[in-house]
């Protein structure tokens, strides 16, 4: 049974697509068949992420609406062999998703591959209710700022409502917090919420930090998912979080400030 | 004058921005999550006796009724029943 994990936030820009690109390329780096789904309908943009843009000739909607074998839409990364996307349209209707058409898919992804890792769209409304209707798992992207962490506390009552899971009674949806654009020396300062603060107010398990990067950017450009750079901190921190999801324990890192020299500190600078 | 500003800034770190946020935060994130949770006393009661409606024309076990209120947001709250029947032709 391949696990179905959903890449989920609420607010709008917070890095659910680089956090789902990574943490697919991740697994699949694992030995693991991964498919990454993207279901922003109408605003696709794993595609960019992923680098394979220019490899999208089917997408989601059509193999919803038969226009498309799964084959025909799923796109191979050409990096590792045992990674597939399933882009999102970019011109359909949201309204062609619903709970029957997308469980068939789910349905048919999971006989192939291991994990399912389903890139949510921002907000409430259809799309990001569909995206995690049939999850068994959640990563709740949340960056440490007020209406980030509001919206995630709002994502974490959709998950324990309005999911299969809950309406079937099932055991709940498991929760994991994934904190990005973490800056350590901001929370020193007192400037941005910490680690703690986060954990304190939505009361679910620590997946990982992501500390602000240029990294993430450049990997963007690039399309080249940023755990590819594993020279880099969020590269490296990415990496961490894919451990975990397997189960490990690894200590956090990039949680501190780097320490500045006694020379810096008393003349500035 | 980094020296100076290092003693001064000490001084007014009392409350940061930062405690102000998670303090704020933690108000309304228990709010919220108390509307959520909110179903009215009255929901056990009516479960039983619609079941017990039901009863007088159909067989129903206990379980095979749901039951739940949704705030939809503002002024528009849905009452959801689910009712599972029995296939006719089944043997029980």
């Amino acid at each position: 049974m391949a696990r179905i994990i959903v890449v989920t936030s609420g607010k709008g820009g917070v890095g659910k697509t680089t956090s789902s690109a990574a943490i697919g390329i991740g697994l699949a780096l694992k030995g693991h068949k991964v498919v990454l789904i993207d279901f922003d309908i109408g605003l696709r943009n794993l595609d960019l992420i992923m680098g394979c843009e220019r490899r999208v000739v089917y997408d989601f909607v059509n193999v919803i609406n038969g226009e498309a074998t799964l084959n025909q839409a799923l796109i191979k990364d050409k990096r590792v062999s045992s990674l597939s996307i399933l882009p999102a349209s970019q011109t359909r209707d949201k309204d062609a998703l619903n709970k029957e058409n997308v469980g068939k898919v789910l349905e048919d992804l999971g006989e192939r591959f291991d994990y399912i890792i389903c890139d949510s769209p921002a907000g409430i409304e259809a799309g990001a209710m569909m995206a995690l209707y049939y999850a068994d798992e959640a990563i709740v992207t949340t960056n440490p700022e007020v209406s980030s962490v509001r919206d995630s506390d709002r994502i974490l009552g959709m998950l324990s409502s309005r999911s299969r899971r809950a309406e079937l009674g099932l055991e709940p949806i498991k929760e994991h917090l994934l904190l990005t654009r973490y800056s350590p020396k901001r929370v020193e300062e007192g400037e941005m919420l910490s680690v703690e603060d986060v954990e304190d107010i939505l009361a679910i398990p620590l997946l990982g930090v992501i500390p602000e990067s240029q990294a993430v950017l450049k990997a963007s450009n690039a399309g080249e998912p940023v755990i590819l750079d594993t020279e880099s901190d969020a590269g490296k921190a990415y990496q961490d979080v894919i451990d975990r999801l397997l189960g490990e324990t690894v200590e956090f890192r990039f949680l501190l400030a780097e320490k500045k020299g006694i020379l810096s500190r008393l003349f500035g600078g | 004058m980094a020296l100076l500003d290092y003693f001064l800034r000490k001084k007014e770190k009392q409350v940061t921005t930062a405690s102000k946020a998670k303090e704020r935060l933690q108000i309304i994130v228990a709010h919220e999550r108390n509307n959520r949770n909110k179903q009215p006393d009255y929901l056990p009661q009516l479960t039983e006796d619609i079941l017990n409606v039901l009863r007088k024309y159909v067989q129903v076990s206990d379980n095979s009724l749901s039951i739940n209120l949704d705030n939809k947001g503002g002024e528009l709250n849905v009452l959801e029943l689910n009712i599972e029947l029995q296939d006719e032709n089944s043997p029980d």
